[in-house]
Order: structure tokens, then C-alpha cells, then sequence
């Protein structure tokens, strides 16, 4: 695809003997959202590890606007712009919100400050505040991380990475475990987001993925089994049968 | 985020002033002794950046201030050289390479393999000037000379002067704070801090974790040259011990002790701690068994050490409510 932002070319992830992610080709277009689906175990996860640098390719490679970014360490990954969150709430429990995102915030200045302190960076702390506001978390900005509600966590997770001001998104399950009314505030606000990043966003919530993705890729047992728009993937009849369901469509 | 509390603050300034005032009527026994123990007190503050603060527990910390030790003595014993101006920026050199050297291979792992690795390199270190008669071997040597400060004929600091060497000792154990407390305010300092709590998710934010790390074992060690320096300074001599595990384990326990994650702490720990086992040392030649039931009664009843004790003593001061907060 010629607009794609992040490319992959035969992926493929081997754990000893078991291909969690076999042979995955993908391409993201800019300003799209892409949605993974599959069963538990169909390697999302392991992919999106892939795509952020948390785990090297056994196989194939990623490029990510035009260039070659297959085996990147992921600090590497995360400064070319492209942000993650987790399936698993992975926030700094001992830390208030806004020093949360204060921290994510800081790993974009340009070089690292020793002697300099963190406050007086007024960009970085603007970012911050502008990450909290945006995930409905400004009235919560001096709690300690783990004293908020399981949802609020979800949503600094979100925070976090949107601090950092990533132009790509990888997104992890961002409505696991949520409760109606969170999830709701979530879908608004990856609704928001959509408008002016590209996202690859694993979601369980079919509902969700079809209000919201261009794109939807069925994963199981680490391949690709189908990919296009979702009315296209509605209407499969082997993404159907593999994982709607009988009675879906 | 790390913050020093007002109670802290204010302890802080009155220790100094009690530091600065002690001389005044302090004999030379504890003017000395009190010299030793600002020395370590400076050593365990050093390794406290790397214990307390990025979650890296270094069981080798003694040979960056072993080798500024014998910095000193090689360069005063083989080559004559005696100044200052010379000896302190070649032992916080050869402290900060070996730091270094020994930090680049370390931070690749963590947990207990990184506490072996630490303990090894150290122990070669070790070895080096254990093994070698050119070194004095296991014997040590004496410095021949103290180091001189001049300016012309005009004569700086006198390092035979105690009292000269204890401010010195003082200023350099105050700066050492003012040094550590600026770096852990900055976008650094909350890195270091950010990697102890989750080094993974620190990783994902864009954080090139190992850098920091290396960084921060680089200045861990020069400031252990640092105390080094003032060691060789102070005690005019070297032994291949001062670079040994068990000066490692030791200046470990002052910070343990001390309270980790702190500035204060380990000064804490380093007084008590020297203070206690000069006093056992005292009652009887089986002290260390006294000592051995100290530290334990400490880690079993202070698990934030002598600095969680301060805490509490001071959040009871305060009155109850706003016990969180203070840091």
C-alpha cells in the first residue's frame, strides 16, 4: 500500500517450537485504524510486542514510514513516535497521575537533562496536563496511581502513552475489563484520537472494533486469516465459522 | 516522586550546623573519628544512587573506592606526584573507568545475577592489587606523602592539618547531597526512579534504560572515588581489603540500615553504624555478635531503616493526618 505508515513483511515469532505469530503481513494506513481480532492464543499480543520492539522477529520485518525499523530496541521504537498500552494495567502505582504522565512526558525531551529540574520544563509539563485532560483524568491529576479506580487506571495507561505524543498507537485491549459506562468514555474518547492518529488497536469488544476500525484483521493460531473492511469481514464466512460464531452476520 | 519533607529539611540543616560546630569541642580521638565516618558516610550515599534509587543492588561498590585509594598511593609512592590538583582528578578518574568498565558489562543483567557480576569484576579488581608485590601485595603500603594544595608558595589546605581534612570531609559529604539531590529533581533522577519501579514500561515511554543506568553506575563510582580520595587522604595507606567483598557487604549494611531511597539515610546508617561497633568494640572482643543482633533487629523492625524511623518520629511530631506525603 502505498500511503501505509507501518508495514510488515512475512512476521513471524517463534517461542522453541510453538509460531505464536506466523508469517504476518499487515499494512496500516495513515490516519486509519486498524483493528486485530482473534481468539485468545491467535498471537495479538505477541504481535503487537513485535511491533513496539518488546520482542525481535524470528522472521520477516517492519518498516514504519518508509523505513526499516524490524529489531529496534524499544526505546528505539517508542522516540520514532509510535506510542503502546498495555492489555495489563502497567502504570507506576507509587506515583500520582500526574507524575505518571509527567514521566512519559519527559522521555520526549530531545536529550537526557542530569542537572536541570524536571519542573522547570514547561512543555513537557503542559504535555502532561494536556494527556491527563484528554482521558477525563484532570480532577484526579495528585492521586497516587494506585489508589484510582480500576477504569481510571485504563485510562492513565492511555494518558501515558498519549504523553508522549506518539503519531502511531498500539493499542492492547484498551477496554479490558471495563464496565459499560468506562468502556463508553474509552470508545469516545479512541473516537477522538482516530482523528488524527493511526492506530493498531487489539479489542475483544466487537461492538467497539466495528464502531470504530477501518481496517480488521482476523488472527488465529498466529496467522492471518482474513483482512479488509469490516463489512467485508462481517460477511466471511470463515471468520464467521473460526470466531463470530455460527449465528453472527 | 522522591521529595524531602520539612521535617527532613530541617534535620538536615541542624545536623550540618551540629558537624560544623563539633570541633569546637570535640577531642581529637572524635574529631578524627568523626572524619572516618563522614569518609563513609559519603561512600554509602554514592552507592545509595544506584541501591535506593534504581533498584540496582551492587555487591562491588568497594573497588571504585579501593581504586582511588591506590590511585593516590601510586602516584604519590612511584611517581612523587603530590598535589591535589593531580591525585583527585586521577582517582575520580580511574574510579569513574572502572565504573565504567564494570558497569557496561553489569547493567545488562539485574536482580542476583547482577549482584554476581558486580561481586566477580570487583573481586578481580581485587586480586589485581592483592597478587601484586609491585602493589604491596596483601600487606598494602603505606602513602608516603599526604596530598599538598598550593597555589605557588601559597598553601591552600593543609591534609596534615585534622581539623583542615574534617571540614574538607564535611564539605565534600555536603556537596555530595547538594550533587545527588539536583540530579535526582532532574528529567534524570525521575528516569532512575521510573526504571526501579517498572524498567519495561519505562522502555515503552522511549526511555533508553540502559544509558541511564550506566550513567548512574558512573557517577555511583566516582563519588565512591571521591570518598577514596579522602580515604587515602586521611588514613595514608592502601590495602587490597579496602577493594574487597567485605568492604563492599559493609558500606551495603550502612545503606540498608541507613534507609534506602534516601540522601540521609545512609549518613544515618554510616554513624550509627560506625559509632555502635566503635562502642561494642569496646565491651568485647565478640562484638560483631552484638552487631549481628543489631542489624538484625533492624531489618526486622525498621524494614525502611533508621530513616523510616526518623519518618515516623517526625509524622508523630507533626500530629496525625497527613502521614503520607513526605518522602
Amino acid at each position: 500500500m502505498a500511503d501505509a505508515m507501518l508495514e510488515t513483511r512475512g512476521l513471524s515469532r517463534r517461542f522453541g517450537g510453538l509460531a505464536a505469530v506466523q508469517d504476518v503481513s499487515l499494512a496500516v494506513a495513515r490516519g486509519k485504524v486498524h483493528a486485530i481480532v482473534g481468539p485468545n492464543g491467535a498471537g495479538k499480543t505477541t504481535l503487537i510486542n513485535l511491533l513496539s520492539g518488546d520482542l525481535r522477529p524470528s522472521d520477516g520485518k517492519v518498516s514504519y514510514q518508509g523505513s526499516d525499523i524490524t529489531g529496534w530496541p524499544a526505546h528505539r521504537v517508542a522516540q520514532a513516535g509510535i506510542g503502546r498500552s498495555y492489555q495489563k494495567t502497567n502504570v507506576f502505582r507509587e506515583f500520582t497521575a500526574l507524575e505518571n504522565c509527567a514521566l512519559a512526558a519527559e522521555a520526549r525531551l530531545p536529550r537526557l537533562h542530569l542537572f536541570r529540574a524536571a519542573a522547570t520544563f514547561r512543555e513537557t509539563a503542559a504535555r502532561a496536563e494536556r494527556a491527563l485532560a484528554l482521558c477525563s483524568l484532570e480532577t484526579r491529576r495528585e492521586t497516587r496511581a494506585a489508589s484510582l479506580s480500576y477504569g481510571e487506571q485504563r485510562q492513565l495507561e492511555l494518558a501515558m502513552m498519549l504523553a508522549t505524543e506518539p503519531q502511531l498507537l498500539l493499542l492492547d485491549e484498551p477496554l479490558a475489563g471495563m464496565g459499560p459506562e468506562e468502556s463508553a468514555r474509552v470508545v469516545d474518547l479512541l473516537k477522538r484520537l482516530a482523528a488524527d492518529h493511526t492506530m493498531v488497536m487489539i479489542e475483544h469488544d466487537m461492538d467497539a472494533v466495528f464502531a470504530i476500525a477501518d481496517t480488521i484483521t482476523v488472527m488465529v493460531n498466529g496467522s492471518v486469516l482474513a483482512s479488509g473492511a469490516p463489512q467485508a469481514i462481517r460477511a466471511n464466512r470463515e471468520v464467521q465459522r473460526a470466531y463470530l460464531g455460527e449465528d453472527a452476520a | 516522586m522522591p521529595h524531602l519533607s520539612r521535617a527532613a529539611l530541617t534535620a538536615l540543616v541542624l545536623a550540618t550546623g551540629f558537624l560544623a560546630l563539633f570541633p569546637l569541642w570535640g577531642d581529637t580521638f572524635y574529631i578524627r573519628f568523626v572524619t572516618k565516618i563522614m569518609v563513609y558516610a559519603l561512600f554509602a550515599m554514592s552507592l545509595d544512587l544506584l541501591v535506593g534509587y534504581a533498584g540496582l543492588v551492587s555487591l562491588g561498590h568497594a573497588a571504585f573506592f579501593g581504586i582511588a585509594v591506590y590511585a593516590v598511593a601510586g602516584l604519590v609512592n612511584k611517581a612523587g606526584v603530590t598535589s591535589a590538583f593531580v591525585l583527585l582528578p586521577a582517582a575520580l578518574g580511574a574510579s569513574a573507568m572502572a565504573a565504567a568498565a564494570i558497569g557496561w558489562l553489569s547493567i545488562r543483567t539485574s536482580g542476583v545475577y547482577f549482584i554476581m557480576i558486580t561481586l566477580a569484576l570487583a573481586q578481580m579488581l581485587f586480586y589485581f592489587f592483592n597478587d601484586q608485590k609491585y602493589w604491596g601485595g596483601t600487606d598494602g603500603m603505606n602513602i608516603d606523602q599526604r596530598p599538598t594544595l598550593a597555589l605557588g608558595d601559597l598553601t591552600l589546605l593543609n591534609f596534615g592539618s585534622r581539623l583542615q581534612l574534617y571540614y574538607l570531609a564535611l564539605a565534600c559529604l555536603a556537596g555530595a547531597f547538594v550533587l545527588l539531590a539536583v540530579l535526582l529533581r532532574s528529567p534524570f533522577g525521575h528516569a532512575l526512579v521510573g526504571i526501579r519501579a517498572n524498567e519495561g514500561r519505562m522502555r515503552a515511554l522511549g526511555y533508553d534504560v540502559q544509558r541511564v543506568k550506566l550513567i548512574a553506575f558512573v557517577i555511583a563510582g566516582t563519588l565512591a572515588g571521591l570518598a577514596g580520595f579522602l580515604e587515602a587522604a586521611r588514613s595514608t595507606f592502601a590495602t587490597p581489603a579496602l577493594l574487597g567483598w567485605h568492604e563492599s557487604g559493609h558500606v551495603l549494611v550502612l545503606v540498608i540500615l541507613g534507609g534506602m531511597g534516601t540522601l540521609y539515610g545512609p549518613v544515618l546508617g554510616a554513624f550509627v553504624v560506625l559509632l555502635l561497633e566503635d562502642y561494642f568494640a569496646t565491651l568485647t572482643d565478640r562484638w560483631l555478635l552484638i552487631m549481628g543482633v543489631f542489624v538484625i533487629a533492624v531489618v526486622m523492625f525498621l524494614p525502611d531503616g533508621l530513616a523510616g524511623l526518623f519518618r515516623r518520629v517526625a509524622s508523630l511530631a507533626r500530629g496525625r493526618g497527613r502521614s503520607a506525603g513526605d518522602g
